[in-house]
């Protein structure tokens, strides 16, 4: 039994979530192998045969892969899938995107966004929003499989010595191009693995007031959030997202403000370590999963949260 | 061009599930349900791409129980012209679904098939994949932005990093993500012209695809409850609270 896990990777680096698949890939027991599929991506080829728990690395180079085209990669993915009793990616947009094409060529069901492993064919994995752990067991063949990446931790980047050998597969199949990215630039650290996080809601009660979370974002060294009711009023872009339809998060500390807690908010952040709320509306069902409720007006509580972190001294860890 | 349009019947999203005490799944029985609120904003596009003149007819099509037809009923009165429903009282998973939609788009040829991203009841995020995946056509998944050029379409798509645009081959599967945009309410007036409006009933054992579930459910759980805590006083304590209760900040 051998286990494929699909890295996300941007030519130049092994993306995180990548790192949380290949966990659970180990927790199946076998062979942990790792494709990288890319466009002159052999850094993120060696980066992988570094990873700890990694026995071999298959490298496809293909313009046709550079930019994680489904309808290019499932082919190359099924190509290889034979030998291999679970095909694994992290379920990031990339994950989600691919890995059903690929089940779908392989005609067995795909496991979405496991948290869990019961055995080699039994898993968990949340419904309606997290409000319902589902225990499911697939006997198909191979095993299609996308990873929550909060539920697994992430493997040690380097200790393994894998071997990294070159692959091909069908290349380009002429369906889709693609245009362009329009990235969002930040310092500050990513929403997924970022060890706080500090979200706002539709009490921002617009765009114009995110800077008030920032600062405190800052001063923490977080990552900022927003619920989708911020998102749908157009405060801050989609990828700020976290939710059920959005991101799922699970850092040390989860600060909600002006977020009521719809229960398609709380599937994105339930399972964070500490959850503090700031609301002025002392209701609001986020204070019944809050460690921590402070009932206040946000805008007089941020700037004062602010402004005693640099009282107390406490700056980024 | 045709554009086929595929809804769900779902869970109210507001309303609380509640999961059955024999752990065999959730409680559906006297429970609100509607539209999965995705595929509300697939069929709203789908009517839009009518209104621009990017489409001539749209045809909603639903895979399930007798009650599916309540859900085609709604995405007539948004605005599509007829409907489908494939009657299937026994449970459909996503790859079930993609089989069964790929024979309606076969007898129906559309130019694009648009669907929710998922569907708020198994969170799985699969069909619209699949289904590209069976025809051999391209898929946009998680679409913001659609724009017609040329024989093609630019898709937007959420990405976690931000926003990929593709140009994707007709005909083609997209995918909805919430952005795209804010679906109608059906007007009285629409809601009793939708009532005229045709649904084909198919039965789904008819279609001559398997459909058997590919995954079985073990159990359904409630997931470990989680405790509200505190109320601080002010700022000053939250901070001290975090600092020296919780250790998080320091």
């Amino acid at each position: 039994m051998s286990v494929l896990v699909i890295a996300e990777h941007d030519n130049a680096e092994l993306k995180r979530p990548s790192l949380n698949a290949v966990t659970a890939a180990q927790a199946l027991g076998g062979e942990v192998h790792v494709l990288v599929a890319g466009e002159g991506a052999g850094a993120v080829a060696e980066a992988a045969s570094r990873v700890a728990g990694v026995a071999r690395v298959l490298h496809a180079d293909d313009a046709a892969y550079a930019h994680g085209i489904a309808e290019n990669l499932a082919p190359l993915v099924t190509g290889l899938a034979e030998g291999y009793s679970h095909l694994l990616a992290s379920a990031t947009t990339f994950g989600k995107n691919v890995m059903p094409r690929v089940a779908a060529l392989l005609d067995v069901a795909q496991v979405s966004d496991i948290i869990g492993i019961a055995s080699e064919s039994v898993f968990v994995r949340p419904t309606y929003a997290g409000n319902a752990l589902a225990t499911v067991e697939s006997n198909d063949a191979t095993k299609v499989i996308t990873v929550r990446t909060t539920a697994f931790d992430a493997a040690a980047e380097e200790g393994g010595a894998a071997s990294v050998e070159a692959v091909a597969g069908a290349g380009d199949q002429g369906l889709v191009r693609f245009v362009r990215h329009e990235l969002s630039k930040s310092d500050r650290p990513e929403l997924t693995s970022a060890g706080i996080v500090i979200s706002g809601g539709r009490g921002m009660q617009s765009g114009e007031n995110f800077p008030l979370i920032e600062a405190v974002a800052d001063r923490l060294g977080a990552a900022v959030g927003a619920s989708r009711a911020a998102v749908d009023a157009g405060y801050v872009p989609n990828d700020f997202q976290v939710g059920q339809t959005g991101k799922v998060v699970a850092p040390d500390l989860y600060i909600a403000v002006g977020i009521s807690g719809a229960i398609q908010h709380l599937a994105g952040m339930k399972d964070s370590r500490v959850i503090c709320a700031i609301n002025k509306d002392e209701e609001a069902p986020i204070f019944q999963i809050a460690d921590f409720g402070l009932v206040d007006d946000l805008f007089k509580a941020l700037p004062a949260l602010a402004e005693e972190l640099d009282r107390q001294g406490i700056s980024r860890t | 061009m045709k554009v086929l349009v595929a809804v769900k019947r779902t869970i109210d999203p507001n309303v609380k599930v509640r999961v059955k005490s024999d752990q065999t799944g959730v409680e559906t029985a006297n429970v609100k349900m509607a539209m999965n609120p995705f595929c509300e904003i697939a069929v709203e596009e789908a009517v839009r791409m009518k209104e621009a003149g990017n489409a001539e007819e749209v045809v909603a099509v639903s895979a399930g129980a007798d009650k599916a037809q309540e859900t085609l009923r709604t995405a007539l009165a948004m605005g599509a012209d007829r409907a489908v429903h494939i009657v299937s009282e026994a449970e459909l998973q996503p790859l079930a679904v993609a089989r069964l939609l790929k024979v309606v788009v076969e007898e129906e040829q559309p130019g694009l098939v648009i669907l929710g991203k998922q569907a708020i009841d198994d969170d799985s995020n699969q069909t619209g994949q699949m289904l590209a995946a069976l025809l051999g056509w391209p898929q946009a998944t998680f679409a913001s932005e659609i724009v017609f050029k040329d024989g093609t379409a630019d898709v937007t798509r959420e990405i976690d990093g931000g926003l990929e645009t593709l140009n994707v081959n007709l005909p083609a599967v997209v995918t909805t993500d919430l952005r795209l945009n804010e679906p109608r309410y059906a007007s009285l007036p629409n809601i009793m012209k939708a009532k005229k409006k045709p649904i084909d009933r198919r039965e789904a054992d008819a279609l001559g695809v398997d459909i058997g579930p590919r995954l079985a459910i073990h159990k359904v759980e409630e997931p470990p409850r989680r405790e509200a805590g505190i109320k601080v006083a002010d700022v000053a304590e939250l901070v001290a609270r975090l600092r020296d209760d919780a250790k998080v900040i320091g």
